[in-house]
């Protein structure tokens, strides 16, 4: 008997998991900050909103966070472990979200998605910088 | 997830179970070496030519005027650098459409590095070349001109036969790679004005490993492979029988059954298409609405992304496919869909869904019944969404 491909397409179980039942996707009314990255020429697009909070030692932490997301399989698998990964975290914390600890919260990428990680965490550090940016003009 | 149901005709087809049986002989019994004398190399043989006729008589060629090949990526090869390294003291200038598939595209990009001189053909929105454009473009060193009989993405078909007239009255020879529209629709070599034409079995029902390169009698052509000499010196190598048999066959069955067939599909194709385009908001028709082949719809969807489509039908067990970059190796988007006028964020929003001859009007029913809820999933993630 031939074997069927255990896998969907070139993915981990995890990434199609993720695909399949995106999470934390939609908008924030009123964020504290946006992140809004990638192009549309390429193929993948990622606008992240989050909302800021502190925890109990009054330190600054991400409250909720909410992806928009135009692209693959990859960069909506990203988008949904980014946003599990991102919340509740504080910001130094969530800063530290790069893309090592999204593939390996995958399960692996295909060596051609990587960006799709990269982007992900860009989007997450430019929505923490406009956050930032807001907060000293205010 | 196991595939239900297959609407990837146009990637490649099941073998017909009538071409396996015809096929089955030459494995283990038929199975000697054409070049060889005693007489089972020669039953080999005779296959060999017996198959050899029926195709040329299915396009109106003679037996001496058709040789075969392992893929119709090799019949490509062999029509561009062929015909370019046996005319090159003619001229250096070779016409193709921009819309050609990869392997006459790459072809003719190591031309070009080969000091060949290379005319690209633009196409309009829907993907069809204008002959007179074709009349514009010859020069006085043109030696060939190739453009792709319908297209393997959005099933456009070419007006072959005009084309091929200028090239005839131009003394230039005229190339179609015919790999998606041979026994789709009708094709005669003669009336058509065709020179050299490629057409491969796995697309008909055949097996794969079997193509064919049409060599009308008197142009001058060079082998890529040399050695043993068969196929009239053209492509030296074992011969493989089998597929060669079951390529005939499918052939023979794709000549009784074609006008049917093809009837048949072109309602189950308008009902997928009215059915699609009516369903869902922002979609559109790849290709041309009426001068295209059979079983090729081709749409786009505002809003989504190709891989994404694809990879929530295979979790329902459809088999489809996408011009997206996200799906190809390079990261870019379909050139023919790019070529017909598409920005790059919509050619991303391809779906190509091919029919074939187990093809259900009930599966087209499922195939719109689940489609209209996943493109609604993704355009509730996608930014580009219109708000309320």
């Amino acid at each position: 008997m031939i074997k069927k491909a255990s896998r969907m397409g070139p993915y981990t179980k995890k990434v199609v998991e993720c695909f399949n039942n995106p999470k934390n996707y939609g908008r924030i009314k009123n964020p504290d900050g946006v992140g809004k990255v990638g192009n549309p020429v390429c193929g993948d697009v990622m606008w992240l909103y989050i909302k800021v909070g502190k925890n109990k030692k009054g330190q600054e932490i991400i409250k909720d966070i909410k992806f928009e997301t135009f692209g693959c399989v990859a960069a909506i698998a990203t988008s949904t472990i980014l946003t599990q990964l991102a919340k509740g975290k504080t910001l130094t914390e969530a800063r530290n979200i790069d893309k090592q600890k999204i593939i390996k919260s995958l399960g692996g990428l295909p060596p051609i998605k990587i960006h799709c990680s990269v982007l992900a965490a860009s989007a997450l550090n430019k929505a923490i910088d406009d956050y930032e940016s807001r907060k000293r003009k205010k | 997830m196991e595939t239900k149901i297959y609407l990837d005709y146009a990637a490649t087809t099941p073998v017909d179970p009538r071409v396996l049986r015809a096929m089955s002989p030459y494995f283990n019994q038929e199975f000697g070496n054409t070049m060889s004398l005693y007489s089972q190399g020669q039953s080999a043989k005779l296959a060999l030519e017996k198959s050899r006729e029926t195709i040329a008589d299915f396009i109106g060629a003679e037996s001496e005027e058709i040789i075969f090949t392992g893929s119709a990526t090799e019949s490509n090869n062999l029509v561009l650098k062929g015909i370019a390294s046996a005319n090159k003291n003619r001229g250096r200038h070779i016409i193709i459409s921009s819309i050609e598939h990869p392997c006459i595209m790459e072809s003719a990009k190591w031309l070009e590095s080969q000091g060949f001189k290379i005319t690209r053909l633009k196409v309009d929105k829907y993907g069809q070349i204008l002959p007179v454009d074709v009349r514009k473009a010859i020069r006085k060193d043109t030696i060939l001109v190739s453009v792709i009989h319908a297209s393997n993405e959005i099933g456009t078909i070419q007006p072959i036969k005009e084309i091929g007239k200028i090239c005839r009255e131009k003394g230039v020879y005229f190339h179609t790679d015919a790999a998606q529209s041979f026994g789709k629709i009708p094709i005669n070599v003669n009336s058509m004005n065709i020179d050299l034409l490629s057409a491969s079995s796995h697309k008909l029902y055949g097996p794969k490993g079997a193509a064919l390169l049409f060599i009308r009698q008197g142009v001058k052509i060079e082998p890529l492979l040399h050695g043993g000499g068969q196929e009239s010196g053209l492509r030296s190598s074992t011969v493989n029988v089998p597929a060669i048999v079951g390529f005939a066959k499918a052939v023979e069955i794709a000549n009784k059954e074609m006008g049917k067939e093809s009837q048949r599909l072109i309602k189950l194709r308008d009902k997928l298409i009215s059915g699609v385009l009516k369903k869902i908001p922002n979609s559109y028709l790849n290709g041309h609405p009426t001068k295209r082949l059979p079983n090729n719809a081709n749409f786009r969807f505002d809003f989504v992304e190709g891989e994404s489509m694809v990879i929530q039908l295979d979790m329902l067990g459809i088999a489809v496919s996408t011009g997206s970059a996200c799906s190809s190796i390079k990261l870019e988007p379909s050139h023919v869909l790019i070529a017909t006028g598409l920005k790059h964020e919509q050619a991303h929003g391809s779906l190509r869904v091919t029919l074939g001859r187990w093809t259900t009007e009930k599966e087209i029913n499922y195939f719109l019944k689940v489609l209209p809820p996943i493109i609604k999933k993704l355009r509730d993630i996608s930014p580009f969404k219109k708000h309320d």
